[in-house]
């Protein structure tokens, strides 16, 4: 086969130039990343990524969805990860590999090398979009999981009194928050032995049928497990658009501002009067 | 014979508390063995615990209401109490609601409310 004279041919060539491809790759990297890495790290990378690559061609050829390179593709899922970490860009990660093309260009000698540089490059190439790919994945991860963060951050329960708990709702409800939402009211429900709970939707800065929706499930919820539930801080835009919707909550309590609805939470409270079971038995 | 689901009498309350998943029998049983002991024991309330269950579907929710509305012909005001956070929650997204049945947090808010219903002529929900 062809290919493999080729790809002997290559590793002759980057064995040999070794020391020379290095630096030249290394300068080459090191001058488009502005200074935010500094040459020693670039350094040692491109390094263990030049020893493994030149392995891999060895092995296996210049075919990059074989196994000899599961090394460099490891090796290259790490760099691109920092890089993303980092806050490089796409292309600034990309170049860490393709600039090798740039390297090995005046080192052609003769027609069979440059025919071996294509192969190279085409692996480089490959390789390149690896990096890419891995780049957005790492970024995506990045973001899902801030996504995730924000989520435990925005959605406190708070005990307001005995027996009455308060959530209050900044941003817009969507159905994975609402499941956040009602997991932690319901088990704070059952851990503050609490009989009332208020929704405060002062900080939702809009409801439509989907927001109400969500509002009616968590209300609910709530109910089932035996608890008082109440919406409360419902501006005046929003009782407006509520009723130009025509959404309908039913027998749900729902007041204009937090005091307002600790205040009916108190009164219920006191209404039903203390627990005393001895009286029954 | 299958097994059955022990009912406990404290004072004119009976406890039902049930610990392990419902088959149709079991629950045919206990129906069967309920609604007897009200009308033995002149009972004015039902309490059913539910916290030992882990999953309750529309089987066991049409189950609840039928007591409910066994025990109230007879006499009797049903409470359910105990429901974990995670049943409350599957309940809600298939859209179940136990209808017309009562709800307490834990047993003690549950006689605590049958107390309150009776004192206050019984004013279902």
């Amino acid at each position: 086969m062809t290919n493999v004279g080729e790809s002997d041919r290559l590793v002759g060539l980057l064995t040999q130039g070794r020391e020379e491809f290095t630096g030249k790759w290394v300068r080459g990297v090191t001058s488009t990343l502005a200074g935010r890495l500094t040459a020693a790290e670039v350094q040692q990378d491109l390094n263990e990524l030049y020893t493994a690559l030149v392995e891999a061609l060895r092995n296996g050829g210049v075919a990059t969805r074989n196994e000899a390179y599961g090394e460099v593709r490891s090796l290259l899922t790490e760099l691109s990860r920092n890089r993303a970490r980092q806050g490089f860009s796409p292309t600034e990660t990309a170049f860490s590999v393709l600039a090798l093309k740039d390297v090995l260009e005046p080192a052609l000698a003769d027609g069979a090398d440059v025919k071996a540089y294509l192969q190279l490059a085409r692996v480089l190439d490959d390789l390149g979009l690896y990096t890419i790919e891995v780049h957005a994945k790492t970024r995506e991860e990045i973001i899902s999981a801030q996504a995730e963060q924000l989520l435990e951050l925005s959605t406190p329960v708070v005990k307001l009194w005995d027996g009455v708990v308060g959530v209050p709702l900044v941003g817009t409800l969507d159905s994975a928050r609402t499941q956040v939402v009602m997991e932690k009211l319901l088990q704070s429900l059952l851990d503050l032995n609490a009989t009332h709970a208020i929704v405060d939707i002062t900080g939702v800065p809009a409801v439509d049928t989907q927001v109400a929706q969500h509002l009616l499930k968590t209300v609910v919820a709530a109910r089932m497990m035996g608890a008082e539930c109440v919406i409360s801080g419902i501006r005046p835009q929003i009782a407006q658009t509520i009723v130009a919707l025509g959404i309908e909550f039913g027998d749900i309590t729902t007041k204009a501002t937090l005091a307002d609805a600790l205040r009916h939470a108190l009164d219920r409270i006191e209404e039903r009067g203390p627990v005393e079971i001895g009286g029954l038995l | 014979m299958s097994e059955r689901v022990p009912i406990l009498k404290i004072g004119d309350v009976l406890l039902v508390s049930i610990q392990i998943d419902l088959e149709d029998q079991m629950v045919m049983d206990l129906q069967e063995d309920l609604s007897q002991r009200i009308v033995d024991t002149g009972a004015r309330g039902v309490v059913i615990d539910i916290s030992a269950l882990e999953i309750v579907d529309s089987f066991v929710g049409r189950m609840l209401a039928s007591i409910a509305a066994i025990s109230r012909v007879l006499g009797a005001e049903t409470v359910v109490v105990g429901m974990r956070p995670a049943v409350a929650m599957t309940l809600v997204e298939l859209g179940l609601s136990l209808g017309g049945v009562r709800t307490a947090l834990n047993l003690e808010q549950g006689i605590g409310e049958l107390r309150r219903s009776r004192r206050n002529g019984s004013v279902p929900r």
